[in-house]
């Protein structure tokens, strides 16, 4: 079952002004998990401001479920390379910041306020995080800032998740590791997923398919289905069939660059 | 030992420099025989203080009331305005050429014109104090809320928060080291504006009983007045300081930095 779907999609930000993306068709299933790499200012971040309902798209159409996207969606995690935590609230505090917003948590608040902390607790406790639920970001690693919003982005349960380079700014050992968290969060519970990212060993390691985009304005210039076994493990990333994805995505790539 | 010495230093260096200063200021008058009706020396002021104790405290009552009222509208409308100003970029853009040019102008050249509707006395000062001081919390609340990382403001509104849920949850909390900040230059302005105000048009307050006493060439009681002022305000910067430390301790940890 299709979930995102674009159609012709072009966007500038401004008025006759050059274009972000051109023309991009794509099609997410639903808990699919989807990369997307391409050169810095191609446009993914403004394929995912797309998808979220935060931009408009100049012509074509963008569907959501089926129905075409007007204005923001209520119920998307988002998390990126900063992980934007509020530095006045507690790890707990952060995490369970969507349910104070998001329906039916945010009229339940009151009642069930213990249940959802468990529940926020849980997840904390899931990403290697127990016994920091107290502290203030500013206590906390860059990796372990980064797992905090991953599990802001993830506590409201929402069916499609946004992570824009969410591991860009973290030393190589803590994005493997949680490449792992990650695969096993959404393999747990699954929901769609559009990563972007920069990390071509990254894309084929978590993707079910990686699109490459050209330099802007940003199209698709190929989509290319990972079709490597799950769970994969960090042992997988040394393999033949691993490697060959990787050089195949990086081959496009420096196709691009030669433009 | 010579590092505790110069922990002690470090802490009661702004005693230790006002001793000093004094001590200067009372060898100069007491050794160039100034007369006490141009410069009096601390031990005059002192002994005029001591000797007019009742009327400064009366009249410094007055001005540090009529600085407070003032002070508190300014905040009340510093912070609606700056949240009207740093949420939607329409009144921003209408609103803030004409501020900032309401800002240059000298608040004393409002006197006149307050007195004509109010009369003389405390309402022309408390409107001086409040006209003074609203402007840097009006600009601090609204930068606060204008520099939401955009990212942030993304997240927040992906899960379908409103406008004002975002203002509640991300803006307000933000802006407050910003408002802190701003209250305290707006305490010290707003003890400016009412001084302002009575010098030219009370018969109460300190910046009075200043004037009354250097028309009469009482030297000594109006440096007393100046002194007092000072006290006050020193006090309730210290005082809004300590506000600042206590309420928004996490902006000094974090990676957010404070604008004043
Ligand atoms: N808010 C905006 N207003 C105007 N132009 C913008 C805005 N955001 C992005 N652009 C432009 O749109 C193009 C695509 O930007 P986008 O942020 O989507 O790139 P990106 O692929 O995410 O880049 P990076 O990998 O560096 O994050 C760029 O040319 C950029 O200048
Ligand atoms: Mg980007």
């Amino acid at each position: 079952m299709e979930f995102v779907t674009f159609e012709k999609v072009s966007l500038a930000y401004e008025e006759g002004g050059p274009l972000a993306i051109r023309d991009v068709s794509l099609s997410v299933r639903k808990n699919e998990f989807i990369a997307v790499v391409g050169p810095s200012g191609c446009g993914k971040s403004t394929l995912m401001k797309l998808v979220s309902g935060l931009s408009n798209p100049t012509s074509g159409y963008v569907y959501l479920n089926g129905r075409e996207i007007s204005g923001p969606q209520k119920c998307i995690g988002m998390a990126f390379q900063a992980s934007n935590l509020l530095p006045w609230r507690t790890t707990l505090q952060n995490v369970m910041l969507p349910l104070e917003i998001v329906q039916p948590y945010r009229s339940q608040m009151r009642k069930k306020r213990k249940e959802f902390e468990e529940m926020a607790r849980a997840l904390i406790a899931r990403v290697g995080l127990a016994g920091w639920e107290d502290k203030y970001p500013w206590e906390l690693s860059g990796g372990m800032q980064q797992r905090a919003s991953i599990c802001r982005a993830l506590i409201h349960k929402p069916e499609l998740l946004m992570l824009d380079e969410p591991f860009g700014a973290l030393d190589a050992f803590t994005r493997e590791e949680l490449w792992c968290m990650l695969q096993d969060l959404w393999r747990e519970q699954p929901f769609t997923v559009v990563l972007v990212t920069h990390d071509l060993r990254e894309a084929v390691f978590l993707a079910d398919t990686v699109y490459v985009m050209s330099k802007g304005p940003g199209e698709i210039l190929v989509r290319r289905e990972v079709d490597l076994p799950r769970p994969r493990t960090l042992e997988d990333t040394y393999t033949e069939g691993f490697a060959s994805q990787v050089h195949v995505l990086r081959d496009h790539i420096g196709a691009i660059r030669k433009h | 030992m010579a590092f505790n010495r110069r922990k002690f230093m470090i802490r009661n260096a702004s005693w230790m420099l006002i001793v000093v200063l004094l001590l200067l200021w009372e060898i100069l008058c007491v050794g160039l025989e100034v007369p006490e009706y141009l410069f009096p020396a601390p031990t005059a002021v002192w002994s005029a203080g001591i000797d007019r104790w009742e009327p400064i405290m009366m009249h410094a009552w007055q001005t540090f009331f009529t600085t407070l009222v003032g002070f508190a509208i300014a905040v009340v409308v510093g912070v609606v305005l700056g949240i009207a100003v740093g949420t939607y970029p329409i009144v921003y853009k209408a609103l803030y050429p004409l501020l900032v040019g309401f800002n240059s102008i000298p608040k004393v050249a409002f006197v006149p014109v307050l007195v004509v509707w109010f009369g003389i006395g405390t309402v022309p000062a408390i409107l001086t104090a409040f006209l003074i001081s609203f402007f840097p919390v009006l600009v601090n609340v609204a930068t606060g809320l204008a520099t939401l990382e955009p990212e942030l403001e993304d997240v927040m509104r992906s899960l379908g928060a409103s406008k004002l849920d975002i203002l509640r949850k991300v803006g307000l909390p933000r802006a407050l080291p910003y408002f802190f900040a701003s209250l305290k230059v707006a305490i010290t302005l707003a003890f400016v504006g009412s001084v302002i105000s009575e010098t030219v048009a009370s018969n109460m307050g300190i910046g009075y009983l200043m004037m009354a006493a250097s028309s009469s060439m009482d030297m000594a009681l109006v440096f007393a007045g100046l002194i007092v002022i000072g006290v006050m305000g020193v006090v309730m910067y210290e005082l809004f300081a300590w506000m600042e430390k206590r309420f928004t301790r996490w902006a000094n940890r974090g990676s957010n930095s404070v604008a004043v």
